[in-house]
């Protein structure tokens, strides 16, 4: 449907938030992805995180690569400036924007093949370097805009529509993600919106790196018999180990879900997780452990998802560079401008 | 006695110290330098190095001018032989008549020295020995101990010296005293065997003034810091590292908050060279002034980013300390040979701003100025240093900076002038000038966002692969370019007394062996006028000067002729008028090669010299 333009008119009852906006306010241009394509419900569980968290559009900076996930930011939060940059390399654009203005929310929007094979590198630095930011991977296995090759996600034994199987070792960025240093890890699928949806709430409250492995089918070249990445395989193997609902003070979200063991994690600003454990035997604070648990099931073919590890204290970047409070794209030559008198100083020392 | 006279020089002459790396020899070659300076003689010094860390030849090379020509001559007429390694090539490299200063402790065959020259053995080693029991102390004193010999040998002014270690130890007494001791060693044995002074002898002048001796890479350092960069991303790389060094040295001195302690900027040593014009870029995108340093296979690494920030529409700061390519080519070696693959930096249509600096204070100027460029024209800009600029201390103006400057940030629409319903198209050209109004991300709710892109869009930032959209956008980034033609620094052009139809460009760390050479040439009857550019794209100025002469060389530091390469692209001059004259064997260009290769084409464009060469 992407030659229909977007209506803009919506119904006048359309539930508000905290700031008065409907969920259309935090959508983008229409999806011009394939109809049923993974992505585009990854896009509304974002839509749906920004207005119940009632962020302001503009206080985010979604920045992309190249591929189709990364085309993605142009269809939610319109109001907020995006930047789809060089495949590969979102994660030193974001970097670089993040050290700019601390103040707003990075949302890095990714892929398979522009995080773990192209941008790999990327990737982990910047995990390593604790930006604060949510880094969000659409990950489908597979290269759609080219039509259907593997990415270095593709399981090894898994088969590409045409029949081709797969022989390389995958990467599971969410295990490099842990391995590297990331504050809050989580998995999660394309197709399970109630997990999704607070795992990118709690992203964005995490005042660290964080990052979010979404594993989300590709209708188009990737969800065939033999494939390990379509829709009926991950429902098959989806071992989630905890159900997350985030409750901030400025909109307390009832918890509903059925009864079990209820884990509330307070983050370092205030905002509460509350984990429903699935797997009694799992703690998301224990760094070693997540990674022990995450290859044993891997082992099994099955897919670990949940929030998956959580520091409560994360530090960043900024916190590690020592950088003023003020955003430094706000300074000006008062600030930043040693001035004459102690260019003199200078000179005279330097003769 | 040497068969050539001994050379007889005040105040003019080369001298070079051959040593080790990593022998701790450079602060006391520096020492001798400055002792110079002090004393009123200018001086050039240059650095001639490996790439290595310990243990391969280095040299470090004095030319003593009292005239000012900071260039570098060619030549030695003195060699401080401290290595055993080089010992027969730089013996063979002293001009007839030349100086050999030389350790003694061990004696050396006859047949290695040279009859020509003269042969002053100083038994240095022993000296040492005799002093000192630690080794570490013996290898470092000793390149003290020839500076207290050289003092003797020259009629250096020792108070001055004293007076400059005891600036350097300023604070660590401890170690002055030794120091002293030192120079005071090698000076009272000279004074008493060797014949003092010998032909080559200093005397106080008058000619330094207020300038200062300084390295290009704190000059742009310096720049960015007053320019106004708060980010730095950079990957290290001979012979750019000490540029971000620098500006991480002076933002810890100058840009930390006295209240909070906290700092007013950012660096971060990326991963590698993408990641370093990647943050660069989300930086600037995002309002910040940022930069990073690099050199020529950091430029190859580069392209994709730059061509993004040319089509988006990102300022971007480049520095470039050019070294000799291609591959990983001579790293230590210098050349001007990036000027393509940065003015036309990546793939598809693409042209980008250089500036081209002469010395350190003009690389402070360039360096300062580059960040309000790229906020005006929205554009990456490359500085383009070499490492003769960029690793060796120039004498040079001091650096000045006007108060009531303000930063140009460009052309940002702010919140009230998005809430006034004022029009804001990303790609919009209100102006006629090419340059389109942006907005920072975060700056209002619900007016100025866009999306930035790569790909091709409308005026509005909308993605679209309609043709006439398209060339309608590609037309407005030259006009763009043509707008930066007056914005960029002008050429600088210096006319002879008389007329003529001969013309010279040349342009970076040419300039002071062009200002020799025309002397040189003049001297000879051949009269040229010169243009310095300083700046790509080229002024108008340029053309008309290419007007003005029948013919005109083109004077680099690189085997292609790239800035003629470049005039004729964008200047659409008959390329026979432009005669290119190129060194790029690593070491910095000299008068005497350019006065020489000019000299043989006007003898071979049959031009009889105007008056007879003064023999």
């Amino acid at each position: 449907m992407t030659y229909i333009a977007k209506p803009k008119f919506h119904h006048p009852g359309l539930p508000t938030n905290e700031l008065g906006y409907t969920h259309r306010d935090y959508e983008g241009k229409i999806s011009t992805l394939c109809a049923g394509c993974g992505h585009d419900s990854i896009t509304a569980s974002i839509i749906e995180a920004c207005f119940e968290l009632s962020i302001e559009p503009h206080r985010v900076a979604k920045i992309s690569g190249i591929g189709c996930s990364s085309k993605t930011p142009d269809y939610f939060l319109g109001n907020s400036h995006g930047f789809n940059s060089v495949h590969g390399r979102m994660p030193s654009v974001l970097t670089g924007a993040n050290l700019a203005n601390r103040e707003l929310i990075y949302l890095g929007v990714s892929g398979d093949g522009d995080s773990a094979s192209i941008g790999f590198g990327q990737f982990a630095h910047a995990i390593r370097r604790a930006v604060n930011m949510v880094y969000i991977v659409e990950n489908n296995g597979v290269y759609g805009l080219t039509k259907g090759q593997f990415s270095a996600t593709a399981d090894r034994g898994s088969k590409s529509k045409r029949g081709v199987v797969n022989t390389d070792s995958s990467i599971d960025l969410v295990a490099i993600a842990l391995q590297l240093g990331a504050t809050y890890v989580a998995r999660s699928f394309s197709g399970d919106k109630r997990q999704l949806v607070p795992l990118i709430k709690g992203a964005i409250e995490h005042q660290g790196a964080a990052f979010l492995d979404v594993i989300s089918p590709c209708v188009a070249f990737n969800n065939h018999v033999g494939s390990t990445k379509s829709f009926d395989y991950v429902r098959e193997h989806n071992e989630a180990v905890n159900r997350l609902d985030v409750i901030t003070g400025r909109a307390p979200i009832k918890i509903d879900y059925e009864p079990g063991k209820v884990e509330v994690v307070e983050q370092h600003d205030g905002t509460k997780l509350a984990l429903r454990k699935l797997k009694d035997e799992y703690d998301p604070h224990d760094r070693l452990a997540a990674m022990n648990f995450l290859q044993q099931h891997a082992a099994k073919g099955q897919v670990v998802t949940g929030l998956l590890y959580v520091d409560t204290e994360p530090e960043d970047l900024h916190a590690h560079l020592n950088t003023v409070e003020a955003p430094l794209n706000t300074l000006s030559e008062r600030e930043l401008c040693p001035g004459a008198g102690v260019l003199e100083k200078i000179n005279a020392g330097l003769r | 006695m040497p068969s050539a006279s001994p050379i007889s020089s005040v105040n003019d002459f080369v001298i070079r110290f051959a040593n080790v790396n990593g022998s701790g020899s450079a602060s006391a070659n520096e020492l001798f330098a400055r002792a110079i300076l002090r004393m009123g003689v200018p001086v050039s010094p240059r650095n001639i190095f490996p790439s290595n860390i310990q243990g391969l030849p280095t040299w470090y090379e004095v030319r003593v001018t009292e005239a000012g020509h900071l260039g570098a001559r060619g030549g030695i007429d003195m060699m401080v032989a401290m290595n055993p390694q080089t010992f027969d090539r730089d013996v063979a490299s002293i001009e007839p008549g030349g100086y050999l200063l030389y350790d003694s402790t061990k004696p050396i065959p006859m047949a290695r020295f040279r009859e020509d020259i003269t042969v002053i053995g100083v038994p240095l080693t022993a000296i040492c020995n005799r002093t000192y029991t630690d080794p570490r102390q013996r290898q470092l004193f000793k390149n003290i101990i020839y500076i207290g010999v050289l003092s003797a040998l020259l009629e250096m002014d020792v108070p001055g010296i004293e007076k400059l270690l005891g600036e350097q130890y300023k604070g660590k007494e401890k170690l002055l005293q030794p120091n002293v001791h030192a120079l005071h060693l090698g000076r009272d044995w000279a004074l008493e065997n060797l014949k003092c002074p010998i032909g080559l002898r200093l005397k106080p002048a008058n000619a330094v003034g207020d300038r200062i001796f300084m390295e290009g890479n704190a000059a742009a350092a310096l720049g960015a810091v007053y320019g106004g960069a708060t980010v730095c991303a950079w990957y290290p790389i001979t012979p750019s590292s000490s540029l971000a060094e620098a500006f991480t040295r002076y933002c810890s001195r100058l840009r930390v908050d006295a209240d909070s302690k906290k700092s007013k900027y950012a660096i971060v040593q990326a991963e590698d060279e993408l990641a370093s014009i990647g943050l660069v870029i989300g930086a600037a995108w995002n309002g910040a002034r940022a930069f990073t340093a690099t050199s020529g296979p950091g430029i190859s690494l580069m392209q994709e980013f730059v061509g993004l920030a040319y089509f988006a529409e990102i300022p971007a700061v480049i520095f470039d300390v050019q070294r000799a390519g291609p591959s990983t080519g001579m790293p230590t070696r210098t050349q001007q040979a990036d000027l393509l693959s940065a003015a036309y930096a990546s793939h598809g249509d693409t042209k980008h701003i250089l500036l081209l600096p002469e010395d350190p204070t003009e690389t402070f100027e360039f360096a300062a100025d580059a960040f309000d460029l790229a906020d005006r024209l929205q554009t990456p800009v490359f500085v383009m240093l070499d490492l003769d600029i960029g690793m060796n201390h120039r004498l040079c103006r001091p650096l000045a900076w006007d108060d009531q400057r303000k930063y140009d940030r460009g052309k940002v629409m702010a919140a009230p002038d998005l809430e006034t319903g004022k029009e804001f198209g990303r790609y919009l050209d209100v102006d006629g000038d090419g340059i389109p109004f942006r907005t920072y991300p975060g700056t209002h709710p619900s007016k100025g966002s866009f999306f930035t892109r790569g790909t091709s869009r409308d005026r509005y930032a909308r993605y679209t692969e309609e043709g006439g959209a398209y060339a309608d956008n590609m037309q407005r980034l030259l006009r763009k370019f043509d707008t930066a033609k007056d914005l960029v620094p002008r050429p600088l052009q210096a006319n002879a007394d008389k007329p003529t139809k001969f013309g010279v460009i040349y342009y970076g760390s040419t300039s002071p062996a062009m200002d020799e050479a025309i002397h040189l040439l003049s001297a000879k009857g051949h009269v040229l006028d010169r243009m310095r550019v300083r700046a790509f794209p080229f002024h108008s100025s340029v053309t008309s000067f290419l007007a003005d002469h029948d013919f005109v060389f083109v004077v680099e530091q690189n085997r292609d002729a790239q800035l003629r390469t470049m005039i004729v692209n964008e200047c659409g001059v008959d390329p026979v008028r432009l005669v290119p004259i190129l060194h790029y064997d690593g070491t910095p260009i000299t008068a005497r090669f350019i006065s020489q290769s000019i000299g043989e084409h006007l003898t071979a464009l049959n031009v009889a010299p105007l008056r007879k060469v003064v023999s």
